[in-house]
């Protein structure tokens, strides 16, 4: 109580300091007056008086620093005054107060990045009621989520672990809410989703198990309460509106609770209707068929007291059963659990360890960047050796003077950690903006909250005691006497250090990702000029799906076909043909198919997993893709004639085991179909772009019905911005003629290749990133070590050039050192980037270090790093004045 | 050393109230004059060392001071002990009288007693 009273008396004094000092004056004047006045009375002569008063109080400044001490916080004044001290050299220096800056900036900001998307994605469970009870059921080696409808149901009538077990699946539907027809994203759920999830609607009411009465039963719709937001602008009116879903009537029943947006952080679908109605929203009903397995994802509520792993053991038993039961639709029926927010771990795992490199990795990026500012500091340290040994030689204690190095070290890496941290908030802010398919609503929501704040500040505080602490040991060592009576503080070492390990290290990381990147980026050039087996220049590409226009199977042949012929006659065009899926796009399907002469059709015994195209007799020559043998697809190809196929050379080899006799040669589907190959088309690139030859087969439209296509319209008008925008309006227009209630997905085919380019250019990005801050720490690196060694060596270099030495000589003797460590690492750095380059070589197209411009590009980078990060301590080298240096000492 | 001072800084402080006990209100010329009549030489070299105890005192709220006129009718700060001082000399004194009857007893011992 006391002292606590006497600490707030002290801080309060502190800013009333000079009225104060003004009182003490006074006080301390009348106290000698009074003493003088005494003196003066017991018979001294005046001057004697004053003189015997003054000696008997003692010595006044003495005396005044103990008040002073007394009435402030004496640690908060040092500190403010260290501060003071520290902000004036910073300002003294701007190279050395920039680079340091930048290094904490560029590792603080890493680690808050990465922290804050670990934050949110990881770490933060998802927003429904007792989330860390709720799993997804995933199955098979490769930890798929998906299940067939009647998998589903045995699975959630037969455990005995979960509450209760829900299904999801996704779609894309055309909504009408009158007279504009858009495709929105609708998750398909079972109707006891929302209350096994224990949600409460926003407004009106959720599904339940009452809802639902057999196949397009419910035709109700739950909103997110985004869609509600954006599409109906929160009129709550919406309740009870009878809107179109696929030209089938859907009652909006409610909105979800405003933080739910399904189960997956990274979706965020606009509404939600019973999966019994997946007929009228997919086109399609899988529900009775036990081999395709189209429910995307099952989840439930552990039951209190049951562990996972009984649940497992719980969910393998039925498993097996299945696979007893049906061995033609079931394998992989043994089960793992797994958060279902990244979709278990079929992304969560993947996700989760990239996400910990990153971590590591920024931790290092800022560990490394400390033990470069830890070498400049012992630069500064030993440049004002001399002005410490004075502090010393006068009575400065070693612990103020290593406060004071400490207070500078801490303030640059506050200073460093405010511009990392508002650099790292504006560049998550931007992260969750970026939707990288504009075509999916898919997007990571990413804020960075108090946590990040709080860890960035650590961060900062942490490493400025790192580095700081380094000069330490030089400080202690200090021998006031010596280094005045000598001017210098040591000899350059000869001895490789740890510090000088490191650099390496840095610098080899450094190459290696120059290398890299370097490597990626040719890559990356490469693969846009190279064979896609389709030529994407001037061509349009309009996505449509007509079971959003509520046609049914039996009428979309007639209408592709009249979509086509008016397409077709929009002036310009050359030709127009159908495909789904479009190659390269991201929803890709593959089939297992089987040599003629198999007779037990189970994928186990397939001849190979080929990719399946269902395209229009105009496919090939609007794609732009040429036929290397055989014939093409007519219209004469259609339901009553002889089941036919295109396939092209990897698949024709597999199958057949040569491409030249493949034509006029039969394979089967797993249904059973024999089909015949009456054409070869070329080899393309299909899932991605640095994929080897994979097997492909193009059937059809007429045989294997399809309502969704990509319409692919190749033009004469160029592909300029302006006439593929002319051509997509114009397709636009032509589709409304053909049915207003369409919705349609328009994007130059270029464009679309973006999905497809994502992954190495992603990479490419990525790796010119971390290269970036490599670089970044070399040069920090590489500037501490040249400029510590100049600034001991300075006498030294003096007195050579007093005595004749030449410059060459002088900038060899004080960088020698750092271009030695700068070449031993590059040369490493490049072996490790060849090496690495293999492992780039399966997400970038044709990733070869072999490449002279990619070898020269290394070299040249590492050189003008090592140039520019010496030119600083080269130039105080050469600038090096003996007589001043000299006479100084 | 440091020791040493503190030392001196807690009887002062404690000569310091008792002293304001006594007298009532005093500037400290007056409270120094009167420990040094009191206390011999402790104060007789450095008077001003008073100066930071009677802060010290003053931040604790043992003691509290005012502007007034000295005899000479110049400008002075008087200190006068708070309700608190009060209560903190008391408890203070007793410390004291204990610690000092202890430590007498203790001098006072003979070998055959600590045996």
């Amino acid at each position: 109580m006391k002292s606590l009273r006497r600490f707030l008396k002290r801080m309060f004094n502190s800013p009333t300091r000079r009225r104060q000092d003004e009182q003490l004056r006074e006080e301390i004047e009348e106290h000698i007056r009074l003493q003088t006045d005494e003196n003066l009375r017991a018979g001294l002569s005046p001057t004697e008086a004053r003189r015997q008063a003054l000696l008997k109080f003692g010595p006044v400044e003495a005396m005044r620093e103990d008040y002073r001490a007394e009435r402030g916080l004496q640690g908060m004044e040092n500190f403010l005054q260290d501060a003071r001290f520290s902000l004036r050299l910073l300002r003294k220096s701007p190279g050395f107060t920039i680079v340091a800056v930048i290094t904490l900036a560029l590792g603080i900001g890493a680690n808050a990045i990465v922290f804050s998307v670990m934050n949110a994605l990881i770490l933060h469970p998802l927003n429904v009621p007792q989330a860390e009870s709720l799993y997804q059921l995933m199955h098979g080696k490769d930890k798929a989520g998906n299940y067939s409808f009647p998998d589903y149901l045995d699975l959630r009538d037969r455990n005995r672990s979960f509450d209760d077990l829900l299904a999801f699946d996704g779609a894309v539907a055309g909504l009408d809410t009158g007279g504009n027809p858009t495709s929105a994203w609708v998750v398909l759920v079972t109707s006891n989703y929302f209350d096994g999830l224990r949600l409460q609607p926003y407004l009106g009411r959720l599904f339940h198990a009452s809802d639902e009465h057999g196949a397009n039963s419910a035709p109700y719709i739950v909103l997110s309460y985004a869609y509600w937001h954006s599409r109906f602008h929160d009129d709550p009116g919406v309740l009870g509106q009878v809107v179109q879903v696929n030209r089938n009537p859907f009652t909006i029943v409610g909105v979800a609770p405003p933080e739910f947006h399904g189960t997956l952080v990274f979706f965020f679908p606009d509404f939600f209707v019973p999966m019994v109605n997946q007929q009228q929203v997919k086109g399609e009903n899988d529900l009775n068929e036990r081999g395709k397995r189209s429910v995307f994802s099952v989840i439930g509520h552990l039951r209190p007291g049951v562990t996972r792993e009984q649940a497992i053991a719980d969910l393998n038993s039925i498993g097996a059963g299945l696979e007893k039961n049906y061995p033609k639709e079931e394998t992989d029926m043994t089960f793992s659990l797994a958060p279902p927010s990244l979709y278990g771990d079929y992304l969560g795992a993947p996700f989760k360890a990239f996400l910990t490199a990153l971590m590591l990795l920024a931790g290092l990026i800022l560990l490394a960047g400390c033990a470069n500012l830890g070498s400049l500091f012992a630069a500064r340290a030993a440049d004002r050796s001399r002005e410490i040994s004075l502090r010393l030689a006068l009575g400065s204690s070693r612990r103020r003077i290593l406060r004071q190095l400490l207070t500078e070290a801490t303030l640059i890496s506050v200073i460093g950690g405010a511009v990392g941290v508002s650099c790292s908030v504006v560049l998550v802010g931007a992260l969750s903006r970026w939707q990288p398919f504009t075509k999916y609503p898919i997007h990571l929501e990413v804020n960075a909250g108090a946590s990040v704040y709080g860890l960035a500040l650590l961060l900062a505080l942490v490493s400025g005691l790192i580095f700081g602490a380094v000069p330490m040991r030089q400080i202690l060592r200090t021998n006031p006497y010596e280094v005045i009576k000598a001017g210098s503080t040591g000899r350059g070492g000869r001895r490789l250090t740890f510090r000088d390990l490191l650099l390496v290290a840095q610098i080899s990381i450094c190459a290696l990702l120059v290398t890299s990147s370097l490597v990626a980026v040719r890559g990356l050039v490469r693969s846009m000029h190279s064979n896609f087996g389709f030529e994407p220049q001037s061509a349009t590409l309009a996505d449509f799906d007509l079971s959003m226009a509520g046609y049914h199977s039996g009428q979309m042949p007639a209408v592709q076909k009249r979509i086509l012929d008016a397409v077709e006659a929009i002036p310009g065009v050359e030709s127009v043909g159908l495909v789904n899926p479009a190659p390269l796009y991201a929803g890709r399907v593959s089939r297992p198919v089987f040599t003629d002469k198999t007779a037990d059709l189970r994928p186990a015994n397939a001849a190979a997993q080929s990719f399946l195209y269902k395209v229009s007799p105009e496919y090939f020559h609007a794609a732009g893709t040429s036929l290397l043998a055989g014939r093409n697809f007519t219209w004469h190809d259609d339901k009553d004639a002889a089941r036919v196929a295109v396939v092209n050379p990897e698949f024709a080899r597999r199958i057949f085991g040569s491409v030249s006799g493949a034509a006029g040669q039969y394979f089967k589907l797993l249904d059973g179909t024999r089909v015949e190959v009456v054409g070869i088309a070329e080899q393309g690139k299909y899932g991605n772009l640095a994929e080897d030859p994979k097997p492909a087969m193009f059937l059809p439209l007429l045989q294997s019905p399809s309502s969704e296509t990509w319409m692919v319209v190749r033009s004469s008008t160029g592909y300029s911005n302006e006439a593929s925008q002319q051509m997509g309006s114009a397709i636009r227009e032509t589709l409304r003629e053909v049915d207003s209630s369409l919705p349609v997905y328009i994007q130059t085919w270029v464009k679309e290749l973006d999905h497809a380019l994502f992954a190495p250019r992603m990479a490419t990005y990525s790796l010119g990133l971390l290269g970036l801050m490599a670089a970044m720490l070399c040069l920090t690196g590489i500037f501490g070590t040249a400029a510590y060694s100049v600034s001991r060596r300075l006498r030294e270099f003096g007195i050579r050039i007093a005595l004749g030495a030449k410059r060459a000589g002088v900038l060899q003797a004080a960088l020698g050192r750092a271009f030695k460590l700068l070449a031993f690492g590059s040369a490493a750095g490049l072996v490790l980037g060849i090496l690495a380059s293999r492992v780039l070589a399966s997400i970038v197209y044709q990733a070869t270090p072999r490449d002279p411009l990619v070898l020269a590009g290394v070299v040249v980078a590492m050189l003008l790093l090592g140039l520019l990060a010496t030119w600083i301590p080269a130039r105080r080298a050469l600038s090096i004045d003996p007589l001043i240096l000299l006479r100084e000492e | 050393m440091k020791q040493k001072k503190e030392v001196l800084q807690g009887t002062l402080a404690l000569m310091v109230l008792k002293t304001l006990d006594v007298l009532g209100p005093l500037h400290g010329f007056g409270i120094a004059r009167r420990i040094e009549h009191i206390s011999g030489d402790l104060l007789a070299v450095n008077q001003g060392t008073l100066y930071p105890v009677l802060l010290k005192l003053e931040n604790e709220g043992a003691i509290a001071s005012e502007w007034g006129a000295s005899e000479n009718n110049r400008k002075a700060r008087f200190y006068r002990l708070t309700r608190l001082g009060r209560r903190q000399l008391q408890a203070e004194t007793q410390d004291w009288q204990e610690t000092a009857s202890i430590i007498a007893r203790f001098f006072a011992a003979k070998a055959e007693d600590l045996s």
